[in-house]
């Protein structure tokens, strides 16, 4: 397990929430560029791992690097700043900004103005702003939002805000980037949409890890499916392996299983 | 050359209008009213910029305003010194008390801050009161001296008029520029969501602090201007009763509105003189707005008497 051709590795991670194993021993590495799928039941340990990753909560045990750097216990800020980017599944818009401006939070990790430059409005400031305007109406036109930049947030339909969180999300220029059920709320069309722009986002060179409960989209998107089942990791692989592993489908469809130790 | 903008526009009309006002008004007393409203509009601005921004509520405003006043007052009166060295050492003083009482409460998501400054505020009213070696204990501080600038003295109304205004809109102008900034947008952000703004990289415990720390300058800043109008301060002006004044002062304006801090500000300095009368149940009328507002008109008085007129608009062109 090198992190020379890994971005992420997570190396025996445990959790347990007052005596519920959360996650047990959890091993797995991300190459860069790649898209893989998390998924699972319900309870099985999904957003627990997002939190893991994303630093809101440390493992009990074992450890989680980030292009080689151990995450320990840095504060979630700090590792936005490194390079990790997530949406929520329940959609988390600033609600009383405009889509413009949310997106230019997006890049508070990218930008530098503090309390005394925004009051002095320095020449670099002032750049500084002008290049952050320009670089989130890319960002819009780039998710196709390009046209409701001045709307507040919450007016939009939902399958717009979740285009709105992936446009912000991208603004802090991540390495890694985690969507927590990107398509949930979306009719199909929009879905086959946001297909797409994932597909274009790892074009930009974006490591992408999703949790999401459309099947035919995560089959359709992802080199590599895990598939996580009551803290375990069940099965890992391409899709077409994963799709035909006996654990995941005794795990679906409650079969009773063979081995009762994996 | 950019355009200038709504807010460039609308502080240039402000500052007319104000002049105007100070020019044509020759009544001591209209004056005087004028400036506690200009005190009182860049408490509430304060205020706004950490309760209405930011989401973070004070309720120990005046203790900042206190400090500020008592300050200058101790300073100039006891020691002598100009208050124009003063000045600086009364915003010190305000800083290292907010960062020393923000520094452990903003660390935490919730209402922490509203309780640490609850008791903060009551800590600074004691002192005020009971130490009277050096504040003049409950009869109050007597002796501050004018403002004085190269020999011309801010002793009339009309010149302190103009300097207490001056400073309120130098004050617009910077509360629009850091809220229309990376800064601002950090503590909106905050605001509309602390979970969110950190998985946006914000450090939000270190903004929290940013505006906790500003906002208390700018109340200490008007604690200064405060006690060199009057000449005279004493502990029940700074105590917990101000402190819910400067609240209702925001709500009723308007949370995370700039003209809000003005209007709230203008309102709850004008009703005291004419409430003369039932000035036992000052604090029971002021309750009542203050709930009137929340139910009826949450966001404000001004954002709600600007929605009526635009619904009413449209009624009309139906």
């Amino acid at each position: 397990m090198t992190s020379d051709n890994t971005i992420l590795d997570i190396e025996t991670a445990s959790i347990s929430f007052g005596g519920v194993r959360a996650l047990i021993d959890i091993n797995f590495s991300l190459a860069p560029g790649s898209i893989t799928g998390l998924i699972g039941p319900n309870g099985a340990g999904k957003t627990t791992l997002f939190n893991l990753v994303t630093g809101i909560i440390p493992p009990d045990s074992g450890r989680i690097l980030f292009m080689g750097q151990p995450i320990g216990k840095k504060p979630v800020h700090e590792l936005v700043r490194m390079g990790i980017a997530r949406t929520f599944q329940n959609v988390e818009l600033f609600s009383s900004m405009s889509v413009l401006e949310n997106v230019q939070v997006g890049m508070h990790t990218r930008t530098s103005c503090g309390i005394f430059g925004s009051a002095l409005r320095t020449p670099g400031i002032v750049r500084e702003e002008n290049r952050s305007l320009e670089k989130a109406a890319q960002l819009l036109e780039f998710v196709g939002l390009g046209e409701h930049a001045k709307r507040r947030s919450a007016d939009l339909p939902l399958g717009w805000q979740r285009l709105l969180e992936l446009a912000r999300a991208m603004a802090s220029e991540p390495q890694l980037l985690l969507l927590d059920e990107p398509a949930a709320g979306l009719n199909t069309n929009e879905t086959d949409m946001l297909g797409d722009l994932i597909e274009s986002i790892r074009g930009r060179g974006v490591t992408v890890l999703l949790v999401e409960h459309d099947m035919a989209l995560t089959m359709k998107l992802c080199d590599r499916i895990i598939v996580l089942d009551r803290g375990r990791l069940i099965a890992d692989g391409p899709p077409r392996s994963v799709q035909d592993d006996e654990a995941v489908m005794a795990a679906y469809l409650g079969k009773p299983r063979n081995d009762a130790k994996t | 050359m950019r355009k200038p903008d709504k807010h460039t526009i609308a502080c240039i009309l402000f500052a007319a209008g104000a002049a105007a006002v100070g020019l044509m008004t020759d009544d001591a007393y209209y004056l005087q009213v004028l400036i506690f409203i200009g005190i009182n509009t860049l408490l509430a601005l304060s205020l706004n910029l950490l309760m209405g921004y930011a989401g973070q509520i004070s309720l120990g405003h005046a203790a900042f305003y206190g400090i500020g006043a008592y300050t200058t007052a101790v300073l100039s009166a006891t020691y002598g010194f100009s208050p124009w060295l003063a000045l600086p050492a009364a915003i010190v003083m305000a800083m290292a008390v907010a960062y020393i009482v923000g520094r452990p409460t903003l660390r935490l998501t919730g209402y922490y801050l509203g309780m640490g400054t609850l008791g903060f505020g009551m800590i600074v009213s004691i002192v005020f009161r009971e130490w009277h070696s050096v504040t003049g204990g409950a009869s109050g501080f007597v002796g501050i001296p004018p403002l004085e600038i190269a020999g011309f003295a801010f002793d009339t109304d009309r010149s302190y008029y103009f300097l207490v205004w001056a400073v309120v809109l130098f004050f617009f102008l910077l509360s629009r520029r850091i809220i229309d900034s990376r800064v601002g947008r950090a503590l909106r952000a905050i605001h509309d969501g602390e979970h969110a703004a950190s998985a946006m990289g914000i450090d939000t415990a270190r903004m929290k602090l940013h505006i906790f720390i500003l906002s208390a300058t700018m109340a200490s800043l008007a604690g200064f201007l405060y006690a060199h109008q009057v000449y005279f301060i004493s502990p029940e002006t700074f105590g917990f009763m101000a402190s819910i004044k400067i609240v209702t002062m925001v709500v009723i304006g308007g949370m995370a509105s700039i003209w809000g801090s003005l209007f709230g500000a203008t309102l709850l300095t004008i009703l005291p003189e004419w409430l003369h009368a039932f000035a036992d149940y000052e604090m029971m009328v002021y309750g009542l707005i203050l709930m009137l507002v929340m139910i009826f008109l949450p966001q404000g008085l001004t954002r709600g008497i600007i929605d009526l007129y635009e619904s009413s608009r449209k009624k009309h062109d139906q």
